[in-house]
């Protein structure tokens, strides 16, 4: 009897506090809306399941050199391993087959950076610090692995918030791009057929990682562990003299390391360092920056437009933003609403998987400014 | 004079709604292509009568593939 209330006395339930509690009710809502909403799931569940767990007491699972779930924490993303790893399983998974067929959309991928550039500017009037204000900006890349990459290398005490904003408003695409793209783009506008691209040829395709890799890296070292990851992945998949590699970069490699992003990154957001003022900012702030991103890309295009007689639906610009394929759905779904015969879907895969490399870069340029 | 209904997209076809023989309008949906886990629908460029269906359910298809004919 004795045991059992020693044994009584060292569970956790009177280490609780309110934050906790508060802390599960958005570890509940996020996993809700994974299950529920289909909201990212494969991200937000863990996440989700990684707060819980965080803020449960006394375990000892992200106690600095023993627990569990810090482990994950410590050597898959302080050590930046997984972001890169996640990204070569990206580019075996992308086809920059509607790009190459239309190159000039990838300044439409490079467009939609201007709200990450944006948004750095209005966090850092707002108060954040230069490394804090990047960590947002890069927000608005839209893109999961490189915004935990840039916060684990410049804000570390914001990876949980700028990863939760991030893959929620990734989520969102279809509900925060349709107004902005319609308050910015005229009806004559939205019904501008594509020109066929140029048909791209399989060398094309091989090629084009290599130099990729070449001219990026070359420019923007800092980008060299995402850039890297993403171009070899692609290589593996266009040459296809590796399907094993290709297959296990898009499968089993992504599956496994998704599990072991999302858990520690949940795991990261504790009640103390999460229940601050600060957080509503960068959940503010991360929705800001995607809809600053899908305006930039779209003014962009419009721009293009003045100097082209073969005109670019600026509704490709939202694509740039590189929830990828989200953001081309989205783009592909408004334009059918203007004109339901107008099939732009491959062609916004173009400035989309753009986008990927922008937001790479991007994150690039800020560690070599600020890290 | 036959028009012929090309792929705008590459992927699986979902569902095809018209058959050989069928009168048909403009704008009407001739079918739909399942692509980036999207479901697009394929319209009639013309009327007409449909000549040839060149595709069934399930068929995997490429940009620019001959999906139909109109007459």
């Amino acid at each position: 009897m004795q045991t059992l209330i020693a044994l009584f006395k060292t569970s956790g339930v009177f280490y609780l506090t309110p934050g906790m509690l508060i802390m599960w009710v958005i570890a509940l809502v996020l996993i809700y809306l994974a299950i529920a909403k289909d909201y990212e799931p494969l991200l937000l569940l863990p996440i989700g399941f990684g707060i819980l767990l965080v803020n449960l007491p006394l375990t000892g699972l992200m106690t600095p050199g023993e627990g569990l779930i810090w482990r994950f924490y410590h050597y898959g993303i302080q050590w930046e391993v997984i972001p890169p790893l996640i990204f070569l399983g990206l580019g075996a998974l992308t086809d920059f087959g509607p790009l190459l067929a239309n190159p000039r959309l990838i300044f439409l991928g490079a467009g939609a950076q201007g709200g990450v550039y944006l948004t750095f500017f209005v966090a850092y009037a707002m108060g954040f610090d230069l490394k804090e204000a990047a960590t947002i900006g890069i927000i608005g890349g839209a893109d999961g692995p490189t915004t935990i990459f840039l916060a684990t290398k410049l804000a570390p005490h914001m990876l949980g918030s700028c990863a939760v904003a991030a893959y929620s408003y990734m989520a969102l695409v279809p509900i925060i791009q349709p107004p902005i793209m319609k308050l910015l783009t005229t009806r004559s506008e939205r019904v501008i057929h594509m020109q066929k691209g140029r048909k791209v040829k399989p060398l094309e395709k091989i090629v084009f990682p290599i130099i990729g890799a070449i001219v990026i890296i070359l420019l923007v070292p800092a980008s060299a562990p995402l850039v890297a990851m993403f171009m070899l992945g692609n290589l593996f998949r266009e040459a296809k003299v590796v399907e094993r590699l290709t297959h296990a970069s898009q499968n089993e490699l992504l599956n496994i390391i998704t599990i072991f992003l999302g858990l520690p990154v949940g795991a990261t957001m504790n009640a103390e360092s999460f229940l601050q003022p600060k957080v509503i900012f960068v959940f503010f702030l991360g929705l800001l920056a995607f809809m600053f991103s899908t305006a930039t890309g779209i003014l962009l295009a419009k721009l293009m437009n003045l100097f082209s007689r073969n005109k670019i639906n600026p509704l490709l610009g939202a694509a740039g933003v590189s929830a990828v394929p989200m953001a081309a759905r989205v783009v592909h779904k408004v334009a059918a609403e203007a004109d339901k015969k107008n099939y732009l879907l491959m062609y916004a895969m173009g400035p989309n998987v753009a986008g990927v490399i922008g937001t790479a870069v991007a994150a690039g340029i800020f560690l070599t400014l600020l890290g | 004079m036959a028009e012929e209904i090309l792929a705008p997209l590459a992927g699986k076809v979902v569902s095809v709604n018209i058959a050989v023989g069928d009168a048909v309008e403009e704008d009407d949906e001739a079918l739909v292509i399942e692509a980036m886990k999207m479901e697009t629908p394929i319209y009639i460029p013309c009327n007409g009568t449909v000549k040839e269906v060149r595709v069934k359910q399930g068929a995997e298809v490429e940009e620019d593939d001959v999906l139909a004919v109109i007459e």
